[in-house]
């Protein structure tokens, strides 16, 4: 394997930090992180992966007999009309949102990420063809589209994944792309490309690892965003069906007792309120921290 | 400028079509659409003769032609429930959604504005941090939950408390105005801010303002009349594309409030299996949105030759 290729790449190789000292320097800059966003989402991390110990009820079960009861200590945070536990909904309730937005990221956004870097790096017709898809997809009223795809497929788990990937995908897209553009006319990828370094290797070593810091900025605030779209859908009736604990489920699903048992909507709402604003001002410290070029004034 | 407009509008009508092929096509995605009209007692050839009255047995790129067809005389077909035109109950409809959305507009930019400006002539202070916080709230209050909250509070519990209440559903005098639209508004807060804000800080920092200010004219002068009229060109843009965003949002907003729009038709036809009012609803504000995008970029280009945009 002594081609052409091989062998430069080995010349410019960089020294690389050992993996030890990159996850502590990591940590110490987390250290500085903003406190009260980094409390909510570790407590949300904690519902999430250990939900059958923190919850204090089934979260699906119903007791008839004790519904709309008021907060009190056998039910922190009271319960719904029927008699489940609104608190242990919560808790199980972030597993979906979790679920949701990570599968969605994965799929849209790593779609969103290949499209990105790729046309960008390349130009050209399959760049353009891209370019007017992504706009295409970005002035789409995504409720409406919505509320015609459940009218086709019914509404599912699945089918809000499923939703959400193109709109993601093309927010992510026109973001890596911006930023490929920048990184394409970098010396270091002019280098590359004199010694003969073949595009998938170009696009993977040089262009990727310096869209990275951007993509996980713009991950951490896509997530409050697609937990917001999502739980405005299901409050709709067109997102996750019930019985599941979804947060914009249960929203709707206190609707009308509001003036007798207001805490049905009112909890998990203050739920998806914390973890959005959580998300979005860490994502922000996160931009500030990683992508200084792109801090606000 | 001449090309970056006829680039836009290219771009538009690749939208316009995008969408309009995205629900032909979703309308045709589980099998026949006939069998929402046709009962299994029916006889196979009435079922027939009722496929070729609605040009069903044509191939689907003939379908598809006769609906663009139809679609360009502004014909979006009959509901299946109501049995009268889809552009009719469009326009009875829209008068409601939009006046809402106009008067969500101006609440957001009154609150906006003035707090971007505010937080930019005391940037670092105190109330640049206060309106941070109100900014980073907004963008992340779910406008459903909003919306209980308020009609909870200012509806039920002042009710309750003998106090002056506002009313919270359905749509009449000013009063039914102000929970939904300050519901719709509030999401959007946040950009106004932003923008001002930086739009803002760019401004102040301009050799003009600092003529101004060295003519010896009043601070306040300087701000709100020098200095804000040329901040406001990025803001009035973007509150362009508000109007279009309040369009998508409306469905929301009109299911929790019960506002007689047209985003609560549309959700009504979904669970009444009214796939043409669906349809209906979804090309009208799309196209809505995608129109308010194009004047907005053309309207940008011409007020501020500043601006180059590049075709790529």
């Amino acid at each position: 394997m002594a081609q052409a290729t091989g062998q430069p790449d080995a010349v410019i190789q960089v020294q690389t930090i050992p993996l030890h000292r990159r996850v502590r320097a990591g940590l110490v800059v987390l250290k500085r992180a903003p406190l009260i966003p980094m409390i909510i989402l570790g407590v949300l991390l904690i519902f999430v992966a250990f939900a059958p110990l923190v919850a204090t009820h089934d979260p699906v079960q119903n007791d008839i007999m004790n519904n709309l009861a008021p907060p009190s200590i056998a039910n922190f945070l009271g319960t719904d009309q029927l008699g489940r536990d609104v608190y242990s909904r919560i808790v199980y309730g972030s597993r979906i949102s979790l679920a949701l937005s990570l599968l969605v990221i994965a799929i849209g956004g790593g779609a969103g990420i290949i499209l990105g870097t790729v046309t960008g790096y390349l130009g050209g017709r399959a760049d353009a063809l891209v370019q007017r898809a992504v706009e295409a997809v970005l002035a789409l009223p995504l409720i409406l589209v919505a509320l015609s795809f459940v009218f086709t497929f019914g509404f599912s788990f699945w089918n809000v994944v499923m939703i959400l990937c193109p709109f993601v995908a093309a927010r992510f897209a026109r973001i890596v792309r911006g930023e490929t553009l920048s990184t394409r006319e970098r010396d270091y990828v002019a280098l590359a490309k004199v010694i003969g370094a073949p595009t998938h290797r170009i696009v993977l070593k040089h262009i990727l690892p310096n869209v990275f810091n951007t993509v996980v900025v713009i991950s951490t605030l896509e997530v409050g965003h697609i937990i917001l779209v999502e739980s405005s859908l299901s409050f709709l009736g067109v997102g996750i069906p019930p019985p599941k604990p979804a947060w914009g489920l249960m929203v709707a699903e206190g609707r009308q007792f509001i003036t007798s048992a207001y805490w049905i909507s009112l909890f998990p709402g203050l739920a998806i309120m914390a973890t959005v604003l959580s998300l979005n001002l860490f994502g922000d410290w996160l931009r500030d921290t990683m992508d200084p070029r792109r801090r606000e004034l | 400028m001449g090309r970056y407009v006829a680039n836009r509008i290219a771009q538009s009508l690749v939208n316009i079509l995008f969408i309009t092929v995205l629900v032909f096509l979703l309308a045709r995605a589980t099998g026949d659409p006939a069998d929402v009209f046709i009962d299994d007692s029916l006889p196979p050839e009435a079922a027939e003769a009722f496929r070729v009255r609605l040009g069903l047995d044509q191939p689907i790129y003939v379908q598809y032609w006769v609906f663009i067809k139809d679609l360009s005389r502004g014909d979006l077909g009959d509901s299946v429930r109501g049995h009268r035109p889809v552009t009719e109950m469009l326009v009875e409809r829209l008068p409601a959604t939009f006046s809402l959305a106009l008067v969500a507009m101006g609440i957001a930019m009154v609150m906006g504005i003035p707090l971007g400006v505010l937080s930019a002539v005391y940037r670092g202070t105190v109330i640049d941090r206060a309106a941070k916080i109100v900014a980073f709230l907004g963008q992340s209050t779910p406008s459903f939950w909003l919306g209980i909250m308020l009609m909870l509070f200012f509806g039920v519990f002042f009710f309750q408390q003998g106090l002056p209440s506002l009313p919270i559903s359905g749509r009449g005098g000013a009063a039914t105005y102000i929970l939904p639209s300050f519901t719709m508004g509030w999401f959007v807060v946040a950009g106004l801010v932003r923008l001002t804000r930086s739009s803002m800080l760019d401004v102040l920092d301009s050799d003009y303002v600092t003529m101004a200010r060295a003519k010896g004219l009043n601070e306040k002068v300087v701000i709100w009349k020098h200095a804000l009229r040329n901040a406001m060109i990025p803001v009035l843009t973007y509150s362009g594309l508000i109007l279009g965003g309040f369009m998508n949002g409306s469905v929301v907003v009109e299911q929790v409030f019960a506002w007689p729009g047209v985003g609560r038709m549309a959700l009504t036809a979904v669970s009444g299996r009214d796939y043409p009012v669906v349809q209906g609803v979804v090309i009208m504000i799309g196209v809505f949105y995608i129109v308010i995008n194009l004047l907005v970029d053309i309207l940008y280009v011409m007020i501020d030759p500043r601006i180059k945009y590049s075709n790529s």
